[in-house]
């Protein structure tokens, strides 16, 4: 059985000392082993940006593509191949900002893959310019007066649109961040895990001290229901979205690759592709 | 008797044109009589002028004429817009609803299309009545609109099959007591052989599911969009998905990924989503994953003429994307060779790892002709390189597979996320062997050259079809559906004893070079017939170096398929 060790390789991550990406990158690996998943069976399809490098810093397959396309390429991955693991990572501005168009749909169409973005309220890559979670206020490259621009609360909009499995971490809490990796996983359908990922290079704001002092850790809340809509969506308002946890999870969705019309159970991938003459002569009849 | 026969319908969009010429081109097609139909439409749902024009002959034409010999008209406003193209003597059939009136060069048949719909049932039969009308015209019993009319109607209750024969049979017994069944236009019987009868649109998504294409995303657009429908009919019975996406980037990305996944992966769109698919195309060919894209062309920029016909892609489909990728660009001409090129498609997009555009336009996606038969039996899948139980590595993987190895063709081997000991990254930034980032001057040059060495120097078989006169004074050059008007004014010339040869372009990259210099070869003179304002093949000749020092270009931008007699009048002036 493969363990944590077998999902790691030898490429040195591109991010800085200090950068909440390792943690992401470990709860992963921890994560996979925990659950029994061998290396080859695990796709990660990401993004770019610094956390968008993630795919190729764990030993699995893994799928570098576009700016903001992680998901549309990671739900067709999942078409093709039903059976594989696929997650889908990258950053805030990757997922919410030129790709938020694609996670609306992608909650709504409900694959079952899981997607991990870690959140650092900052473009790091291009050098510190502000993303569409910094807050109003915010000073940074692109606002040196300050963002005149209303942040996106992602756990609100994943609400709103009306995501199954909706989960936030912190890269300080490796533990929980594991936890809640394994349980999207498991998840069948759409599952979101928003980590507040800290950039400790160009977010002088939004540091490990800012999310230590103002998260509110959801397994520590006494009675919080995550299978109560209504509750969670309260919840990420009051918290303004800063919290942690299992947020929402509702296990009554059934995902689209279930849904699809004659979709078999054999992965697309291993089907014989020839086609039936008997079933061309249905097709063409049409047009005789 | 007429040997062929040029018929059209025309009203408001929305009030059963459509269904007028479809059910008239269905009923004669599958008389024997060789069918190509050609739809006037806005892009508007109801309201505006349409036209669904029909040609009707004992062999094969695959172009629209510029005269009309029977005009059947729901209003005013198509006797008015379309009167102009019918014959000395020719025929109108026209609603004495709206108390037509029509020029003296055309006979008027004033038929009460909709008060006797309404005797049989309902007004919105008057489509009907207007059959029966012009069967009368021609010469052709009304039986050979019952089997599509019962196929029509059969869900609703053989009351509704009975009105609709009932209103065919008023229509014709009127015009019969007007004096309407004239010998001159009763149409030669034909041999009653059963064809297919498809537009272009159709023949590729056939094409496709024969190819082993099981996923399609796409988004709608017009003059793509059956495409998908047709394939959402379809895929179910062979475990395929169509998923309709949120945008165009989202449909070429989800093919790329399903494509790396190990799928025959698609899409299909036209000019607008052709460009915002750019970047991923990109990606496609960076990353060496074989994806298919069709482009069915209309009138552009921006959003252009999106009902008409235009073959103004050739540039973006070139050399849309920035950076530099090999990519295949294939150029179908009839309905027969859409459904053949999907396989050759998927084929050369798994063999050469890079995407393939397949460019139709809307005269071909769009227009309903006659088809030869379809051979499940010529198409292959072959799907390239694929790693080998020995190429793979022996696991715990402690090294990644080689999927960008540097092979003598540039081609490097291929394997599925699943796949043990096939593990490797694939990435958009340049990469090593492994597929892990690599920036470094020498490695980009190495991989770089491994790409675009896969089609170096390839022209691939039957680019280019030349027909016509070996010895031809003037080559006619064209390509996607223009073949039909070309192919006829090629026939015309040749009947005045002029030289003439016809070159058709089935794909565009690789450049068929040496293939086209071939064609044109001993010709004083070539004209190159595109609809587009600029030129863009005849441009390409250029850059890709055909050298011919009486090139020449017959151009065509306003909407409009190529009439056969203007090919004809151009280059008999170039005598």
């Amino acid at each position: 059985m493969a363990t944590v060790k077998d999902f790691r390789n030898d490429v040195r991550p591109n991010w800085c000392p200090g950068c909440g990406d390792f943690a992401v990158q470990a709860s992963i690996q921890r994560a996979l082993a925990a659950m029994g998943k061998e290396p080859h069976e695990v796709a990660v399809i990401s993004g770019i940006g610094c956390s968008g490098r993630i795919s190729g810093y764990i030993n699995t397959y893994g799928f570098h593509g576009v700016h903001g396309r992680a998901l549309p390429a990671a739900q067709g991955v999942k078409l093709a191949n039903r059976n594989l693991t696929v997650i889908a990572a990258g950053g805030d501005g990757d997922g919410f900002g030129i790709g938020l168009n694609h996670f609306m749909h992608a909650v709504r169409r409900n694959m079952d893959i899981t997607y991990i973005v870690m959140d650092n309220q900052i473009y790091g890559l291009t050098k510190g310019q502000h993303s569409p979670t910094s807050a109003k206020g915010f000073t940074a490259k692109t606002t040196p007066e300050g963002n005149i621009e209303n942040a996106l609360v992602p756990s609100q909009i994943a609400l709103a649109a009306g995501i199954g499995f909706l989960a936030q971490g912190f890269s300080s809490d490796v533990n929980q961040l594991v936890s809640l990796i394994q349980q999207a996983i498991e998840y069948r359908g759409f599952a979101l895990i928003n980590v507040f990922s800290p950039c400790v290079t160009y977010n002088k704001i939004n540091t490990y001290d800012f999310f230590r002092e103002h998260i509110t850790n959801l397994d520590q809340v006494e009675g919080y229901d995550p299978t109560d809509r209504a509750q969670a969506m309260k919840t990420v308002i009051e918290t303004n979205g800063l919290c942690t946890g299992l947020i929402y999870r509702d296990d009554s969705r059934v995902p689209y690759e279930d849904q699809i019309p004659g979709f078999q159970q054999t992965p697309i991938y291993q089907a014989d592709l020839r086609l039936d003459p008997a079933v061309f002569d249905t097709f063409v009849k049409e047009f005789a | 008797m007429l040997e062929q026969l040029s018929w059209k319908v025309g009203g408001q969009q929305g009030e059963g044109v459509e269904s007028t010429g479809e059910t008239f081109a269905v009923a004669l097609n599958r008389q024997g009589y060789y069918v190509y139909s050609f739809r006037h439409f806005s892009s508007r749902i109801k309201g505006g002028h349409s036209n669904d024009k029909v040609r009707v002959s004992l062999k094969q034409y695959r172009a629209i004429t510029d005269h009309t010999d029977v005009l059947l008209a729901f209003d005013q406003e198509s006797i008015d817009l379309n009167v102009k193209e019918v014959r000395e003597g020719g025929i109108v059939i026209a609603d004495e609803k709206f108390n037509p009136k029509a020029p003296d060069h055309v006979r008027l048949f004033v038929v009460p299309l909709t008060k006797i719909a309404e005797e049989c049932g309902s007004a919105i039969m008057k489509n009907m009545v207007s059959l029966g009308a012009s069967a009368c015209v021609l010469g052709l019993p009304i039986s050979i609109f019952a089997e599509v009319v019962e196929e029509r109607f059969r869900r609703k209750g053989q009351k509704i099959v009975d009105q609709n024969m009932l209103a065919i049979q008023r229509g014709f017994e009127y015009v019969k007591e007007l004096g309407g069944a004239l010998p001159e236009f009763a149409l030669k019987p034909a041999d009653g052989t059963r064809r297919l009868f498809m537009m272009g649109n159709d023949a590729i998504a056939l094409g496709a599911v024969a190819a082993g294409a099981r996923v399609m995303p796409a988004y709608p657009i017009t003059p793509a969009s059956d495409v998908m429908e047709s394939l959402i009919r379809k895929f179910p019975k062979v475990g395929g998905v169509v998923v309709q996406t949120e945008d165009e980037i989202a449909a070429i990305n989800m093919a790329i990924g399903a494509a790396y996944g190990g799928a025959r992966a698609m899409t299909a769109t036209s000019g607008p989503g052709l460009s915002l698919m750019m970047e991923a195309i990109g990606l496609a060919g960076m990353t060496e994953t074989p994806v298919v894209i069709v482009d069915t062309q209309r009138g552009g920029p921006s959003t252009g003429l999106p009902t008409k016909q235009e073959q103004s892609d050739l540039f973006a489909a070139l050399f849309g994307t920035h950076g530099e990728i090999p990519k295949i660009v294939l150029n179908p001409a009839t309905t027969e060779e859409c459904f053949y090129i999907m396989g050759d498609a998927f084929n050369l997009a798994e063999k050469y790892q890079c995407p393939v555009i397949v460019m139709t336009d809307l005269q071909l996606s769009l227009s309903k002709q006659t088809t030869d038969p379809l051979d499940l039996g010529r198409v292959e899948i072959d799907r390239g390189y694929l790693a080998s139980e020995s190429d793979l590595v022996p696991t715990p993987q402690t090294e990644e597979f080689k999927r960008y190895k540097v092979t003598e063709t540039g081609i490097s081997p291929r394997v599925f996320p699943g796949t043990k000991g096939g593990i490797h990254k694939v990435t958009g930034v340049e990469h090593l062997e492994s597929g892990r980032p690599n920036e470094t001057s020498p490695n980009r040059k190495v991989q770089m050259e491994k790409r675009m060495r896969k089609l170096r120097g390839v022209e691939l078989p039957g680019s280019v079809v030349r027909t016509g006169d070996a010895d031809a004074e003037v080559v006619i050059v064209g390509l996607g559906s223009n073949i039909g008007a070309i192919a006829e004014a090629v026939e015309r010339l040749r009947a005045d004893g002029l030289k003439v040869g016809h070159a058709h372009v089935h794909a565009i990259l690789p450049f068929p070079k040496g293939q086209l210099e071939a064609a044109i070869d001993g010709a004083k003179k070539v004209v190159v017939v595109e609809n587009n304002a600029t030129g863009q093949l005849r441009h390409l000749m250029a850059h890709f170096g055909v050298q011919h020092d009486g090139i020449d270009s017959l151009l065509k931008y306003d909407g409009q398929p190529f009439l056969p007699s203007e090919i004809y009048q151009h280059v008999k002036g170039m005598f």
